[in-house]
């Protein structure tokens, strides 16, 4: 633990609530401003993330850095723990660039029903959220900070949703509730068990530290309960098959925007869970859920594929393919493995550009054409080139071409999930190794499949000659058309995304490095 | 970060600088991609230059290797890495390893990546997508450059997929015609699904030898002690990968179709790139293949890649047969040909394998030029033998000359370079003691000379017709029209360049009489030259074994020494293919020949000629399969179900949950309290039909109420689970 720069974590978190509260006092008309002043909100809290990446002590990045602790609702033992460490600190930096990128995206493309104010106002509550989650140290402080984003993307999609957004958002605040409530459930009887058992019960709280030393303690049959409702909690917001009904609606109803808050943060608050939660608080339960949790996610990553196949609205087409996408990050976390792991957490980071690009990529398609059914779209590539491209790559990096990001999170998946940890194959106490390497050909064969609903996509809308429908429009060239290429808020929006993709496909050690120490720390509990 | 090993500065700065090879085309790309257009060569010019850099590179590093070769008695590999990544002890490199194969390959797609390129320059000069495909072919060149000099597997895999992503953007490079984005997407498709195997086969190498290194496993494989069968199982694997990337059969099906790109592409895919990476992959991962599989095993007769590959020479010739498109000809004459280099892989005959991925590369790459120099300049620009082409050969004596010298290599005659490979692969196939492959050699090379004598006669010999006769001047009555449309080309009535042509080439016909530009003839040239005169690396007949010499210790494992060579044991085959030759010229004499033949027809009127020449046509029917039953039915009914599934089964519980809370909370409401707000009871989806604001006081308040009493439910949850396990 490195207790430098206590405050840092504590800013970078709440600054965006800074931004809300001058907004409060821009007038409702003034659209320009409250942009502004979001946009300025958002791009100072990034300042601070990159100031927190160059204090990042690297060298020592399995310890939590910028530790901080203090009382905070004493009556309930819940503290006010922050810090950050390899495993978070991708996460908490990724919600900062998106946040900005989408700021900048819906700088002209606010979704009806208009209301700029409200509409970023949302966006700053959602980033502290997803911040908070990923720096909280203190399990009702992350239940908090998990709970606080599901308020502002419920309203996203209520109000500035597709027709059916009362169904989707409702359906999506219910169900993750559901998980939350579990939960909760299993977070209280943690804390109660734990500290019936203690030596000092009176020492007992909430923070991460207390369950460290004191969790993997608890009886195995009442751990694996308490895994059991965490389960559900985390399984529900991956989503992981069969929890996932909620998000192909939720995704289609979902604004641009929201969509891809949604798929490149929202999903990873999960399966964060799962690594920072649930694995090293309860290893014995883990080993228990693991073979269940493996299978599950192998179900999800063909289910999502044949879902996708099944698709004629290209938004739903990535929305279900986020449900096989989130299917590898799960398997790699049910190895228990460091490599299984480590290719979760790049999973998560890899899925979060990839598909957040796709997202934003459909949402330009559905402002140019009015449409995203498949059928209708065609010869992208030459009436909008550029975004025809765009998609193209996208949907490459998506299918896990090797050299873009994508493909380390599906790899490395893969080749823990032939070898999983030894706790797994020990065969005193039920060997599961053929069941990870059936698992491993099944998932290997989702790969095939990702590149089937993709580059049929891709075909379908990219390739051959604009539609008749649309030819008309695209073949005027004195801007006058309303179907034009990329524009300038896009590509400022996109570049950044699209470099990210490259970038970490090419150098994927830039993640690895900073991950891999805290994950081996992490996976030290399950033995070699 | 370094960990270059000593001996690579010592042997001298090309193999030091090995990967430079893969990168400046890698560069390449890039600019080509970036400011290519604004260039008065449309990016040609960078990547002729990037290819002619790398081939500078790469000739260095064949003439160090081969100097060190000469100099120690053991020349191991030369590894330059650096760390590309690192989790827990798995440590990944990236960098290049030198060797005698990789030299060897190293030079080869170098080489003709140029030629191919330069020839490109005349050959899609005004495309509507010049730039981007120079800037594609030089990834791609990248992407197998990167494979052949990998460390480790994860490069290799990496140059694999980079490949696979080229091919996908050439062969749908005109994808504006659905028949050419559906070629694209099949030979993705496919190769994709062997890549599962190459998926899994790393998995389980990491497994067993707890390492990605290409050295380390070769070692540990050849002295392997462990678990057989999942070296096995890895073998397997790993060979599914090869089926799918070399046309082998049961997936060689893409191929073919692949020839709706533009034909630089064809000839460098099936020369030195992409295609061979299979036979690599068996060839570089030998001692795991040769333990795994139990190759020169004393009584074993039978192995999973010489049968395979045995399969393929045979059925892939036969589709050769049928054919009316001068590319189709040559394509399956690939897959027949990688069918050869995967036999002998499967009989132990390693180095007369390796060597034949040298000698066809030059003259097949030849063939796919003189194919195309014929539709670009000949015929009309169609590749169709029976309607455009014949007599070219006098109009054309370059490309009839490279031709003729590349069909002598591939079909095996003697002193031609293909004898030299071809040959000793059947003549090990014999004497390690695998009698059958040893026959199916010889049938394969009776085949290639019928099929290739076949479309020799159909392209330059006999009367010109269609285009050809307009080229070479003759006039011509238009019955070809319906002479030739016979209804069995059919399948392959689409998805050529041929299509694209008059937009593409936008050149007028040339009647001059003259062959093709230089841009064209020069590469032919070199390449037939090398056609001719590349097999005397490894001439058994003259004792010559450079080849032999310089890649030796790149098979990593004890394989049976090569029969001693006896013109005797070359007999049969000569024998058969002068029989090929002779027996395939009377009956294309007799059907396509001016002179009125019984022969002419046939397949209409015989009932079994017939039925076969129609299996033939349809490819086996394996198409048939693959796409109206497998993929159909993953694409519809499987995809369907599940989503029907998803629809009404899952989300069924999930709106029925949600329709039962608010029954209940109705009938809560009902009958037990009237003043509690009806909150539980919206919490369903079903609300969704009312119509209004979820942003309404009222209804935001609901979700509140719910909320609030699904964590007093929690609460009394946790107490209930508690009291339960304490």
């Amino acid at each position: 633990m490195i207790q430098e720069q206590q405050w840092l974590l504590s800013l970078g978190t709440f600054l965006p609530l800074a931004g809300v509260l001058v907004m409060l006092f821009i007038p409702k008309k003034d659209e320009a401003m409250a942009k502004g002043v979001a946009l300025l909100t958002a791009v100072a809290t990034l300042g601070v993330g990159i100031y927190t990446l160059v204090k990042f002590d690297y060298g020592q990045s399995q310890k939590l850095q910028f530790f901080t602790t203090n009382k905070w609702i004493s009556p309930i033992k819940a503290t006010y723990t922050i810090g950050l460490d390899g495993i978070s600190l991708p996460l908490y930096i990724l919600s900062m660039v998106i946040t900005v990128l989408v700021m900048v995206y819906s700088w002209n493309h606010v979704p009806n029903p208009g209301n700029a104010k409200a509409f970023f106002i949302l966006m700053l509550v959602l980033q502290v959220g997803m911040a908070g989650t990923f720096v909280a140290q203190d399990l009702i402080l992350f239940f908090v900070f998990f709970e606080l984003v599901l308020l502002p993307m419920y309203f996203m999609i209520g109000v500035w949703g597709g027709e059916n957004r009362q169904y989707a958002s409702l359906k999506f605040f219910l169900y993750t509730m559901f998980g939350s409530a579990l939960m909760l459930v299993a977070f209280i009887a943690m804390f109660i068990v734990t500290k019936n058992h203690a030596t000092n019960p009176d020492a007992a709280n909430f923070s991460f530290q207390w369950f460290h030393a004191n969790a993997p303690g608890i009886a195995r049959n009442t751990a694996i309960w308490i895994f059991g409702g965490m389960f559900v909690g985390f399984a529900v917001k991956v989503p992981m098959f069969p929890f996932h009904t909620w998000l192909p609606d939720a995704h289609t109803q979902a604004p641009t925007q929201g969509s891809v808050i949604l798929a490149a943060i929202l999903l990873k608050l999960g399966t964060y869970g799962f690594v920072r939660i649930a694995l090293p608080f309860l290893p014995q339960a883990a080993k228990t859920w693991a073979p269940i949790i493996a299978v599950l996610a192998v179900i999800g990553i063909i289910y999502g594929a044949l879902g996708c196949l099944a698709q004629t609205d290209m938004k739903r087409l990535i929305a279900f393919s986020s449900v096989a996408h989130m299917g590898f990050v799960m398997l790699g976390i049910s190895t228990l493995t460091p490599l299984g792991i480590n290719a979760a957490l790049f999973g998560m980071v890899a899925h979060g550009l990839i598909t957040g690009m796709l997202f934003f990529v459909a949402g330009s398609v559905k402002e140019r054409y009015h449409t995203l059914e498949i059928k209708r779209l065609s010869g992208m590539l030459k009436q909008v080139p550029h975004l025809g491209w765009i998609l193209g790559f996208c949907a490459m990096a998506s299918l896990g071409l090797p050299g873009l990001a994508g493909f380390w999170g599906e790899f490395p998946a893969l080749l823990a999930s032939w070898s999983p940890a030894t706790i797994l194959t020990d065969s005193a106490m039920g060997n599961h190794e053929l069941l990870y390497r059936v698992l491993t050909v099944i998932s290997a064969f989702g790969t095939v499949l990702a590149a089937g609903y993709l580059l049929w996509l891709y075909q379908r809308t990219a390739f051959g000659e604009p539609s008749e429908e649309f030819a008309a429009h695209g073949h005027d060239d004195h801007g006058h058309s309303d179907i034009h290429d990329v524009n300038v808020f896009e590509w400022i929006a996109w570049t950044p995304l699209l470099i990210g993709i490259v970038v970490l496909g090419v150098v994927p050690s830039l993640m690895f490095k900073v991950m891999d120490p805290a994950v081996q720390q992490l996976t030290s509990v399950f033995g070699k | 970060m370094l960990l270059a090993s000593e001996t690579a500065a010592a042997s001298g700065w090309f193999l030091a600088h090995a990967w430079l090879i893969p990168v400046i085309p890698a560069v390449a790309f890039f600019l080509i991609i970036f400011f290519g257009k604004r260039l008065p060569r449309g990016g040609s010019e960078i990547g002729i230059a990037a290819m002619l850099a790398s081939l500078v590179i790469a000739s260095g590093t064949a003439y160090q290797w081969i100097h060190l070769v000469g100099s120690t008695e053991h020349a191991d590999a030369v590894s330059k890495t650096v760390t590309w990544f690192e989790i827990g002890s798995l440590k990944v490199g990236i960098g290049s390893r030198i060797d005698g194969l990789a030299m060897m390959l190293l030079f080869l797609v170098a080489f003709i990546s140029t030629l191919v390129q330069i020839y490109s320059t005349e050959y899609v000069r005004g495309d509507r997508r010049y730039t981007h495909f120079f800037a594609s072919l030089t990834l791609f060149s990248a992407g197998m450059l990167t494979m052949v000099l990998a460390p480790n597997m994860v490069q290799l895999i990496l140059g694999w997929e980079i490949m696979g992503l080229c091919s996908f953007m050439l062969i749908g490079h005109w994808w504006e015609e659905r028949a050419n984005s559906e070629a694209a997407l099949k030979a993705f498709w496919t190769v994709r699904v062997g890549d599962m195997g190459l998926l899994v086969g790393t998995g389980v190498l990491l497994a067993l030898f707890g390492n990605l290194d290409i050295s380390e496993i070769n070692t540990k494989a050849a002295e392997f002690s462990g678990n057989h069968a999942l070296l096995a199982f890895a073998a397997v694997a790993l060979f599914i990968a090869c089926i799918g990337k070399s046309g082998q059969f049961p997936l060689h099906t893409w191929l073919p179709d692949a020839m709706a790109g533009p034909t630089p592409v064809s000839s460098l895919l099936h020369s030195s790139t992409m295609v061979v990476a299979g036979v690599f992959l068996v060839a570089r991962l030998y001692p795991v293949f040769h333990t795994g599989l139990d190759i020169n095993i004393v009584g074993h007769h039978f192995n999973l890649i010489a049968i395979i590959g045995g399969i393929t020479v045979l059925i892939a010739a036969g589709l050769a047969f049928v054919q009316n498109d001068i590319k189709k000809v040559l394509a399956y004459s690939t897959v027949s040909q990688l069918g050869y280099m995967m036999m002998g892989l499967g009989v132990g005959a390693w180095m007369p394998a390796v060597f034949h991925i040298f000698t066809h590369a030059f003259f097949k790459c030849c063939l796919f030029l003189c194919a195309g120099s014929v539709a670009h300049t000949g015929s009309h620009h169609s590749f169709d033998m029976k309607k455009d082409m014949g007599g070219l050969r006098k109009k054309m004596p370059i490309t009839f000359g490279t031709w003729m010298i590349s069909t002598a290599a591939l079909c095996g005659v003697p002193f031609f370079s293909g004898f030299f490979s071809k040959d000793e692969i059947i003549d090990s196939a014999k004497g390690n003691d695998y009698k059958v492959f040893f026959v199916v050699g010889l049938i394969g090379a009776f085949m290639t000379t019928a099929y290739m004598t076949r479309a020799t006669y159909l392209t330059f010999f006999g009367k010109a017709r269609g285009g050809a006769a307009h080229f070479v001047g003759e006039h011509e009555d238009h019955s070809h029209e319906e002479a030739h449309d016979e209804g069995h080309d059919k399948a392959d009535a689409h998805g050529h360049d041929d299509h694209h042509a008059p937009v593409v080439h936008g050149k007028p016909l040339s009647f001059a009489p003259d062959d093709s530009p230089w841009q064209i003839t020069v590469p032919l040239m070199i390449l037939g030259a090398l056609a001719l005169v590349a097999g005397y690396l490894n001439a058994a007949p003259f004792k010559i074994e450079k080849f032999h010499e310089w890649l030796h210790s790149s098979i990593g494992v004890e394989v049976p020494e090569a029969p001693k060579f006896e013109w005797l044991n070359a007999v049969p085959s000569i024998l058969l293919v002068a029989a090929g030759f002779a027996v395939s010229l009377l009956i294309c004499k007799a059907v396509f020949g001016e002179g009125n033949s019984p022969l002419k027809g046939l397949t209409q009127r015989n009932a079994l000629l017939g039925a076969g020449h129609k299996f033939l046509v349809n490819k086996y029917y394996l198409d048939t399969l693959y796409e109206k039953v497998i993929v159909r039915g993953i694409a519809h009914p499987i995809s369907a179900a599940a989503y029907w599934t998803n629809q009404h089964i899952l989300d069924g519980i999930v709106n029925g949950v949600g329709k039962g809370g608010k029954k209940t909370g109705e009938l809560v409401y009902k009958y037990i309290d009237q003043g509690l707000v009806d909150g539980v009871v919206n919490g369903s989806g079903t609300t969704a039909t009312h119509a209004g604001g979820a942003l309404q006081p009222v209804q935001s308040g609901k979700v509140n109420l719910y909320g609030a009493l699904l964590f007093g439910a929690a609460a009394v949850g946790a107490l209930v689970l508690v009291l339960v396990n304490s």
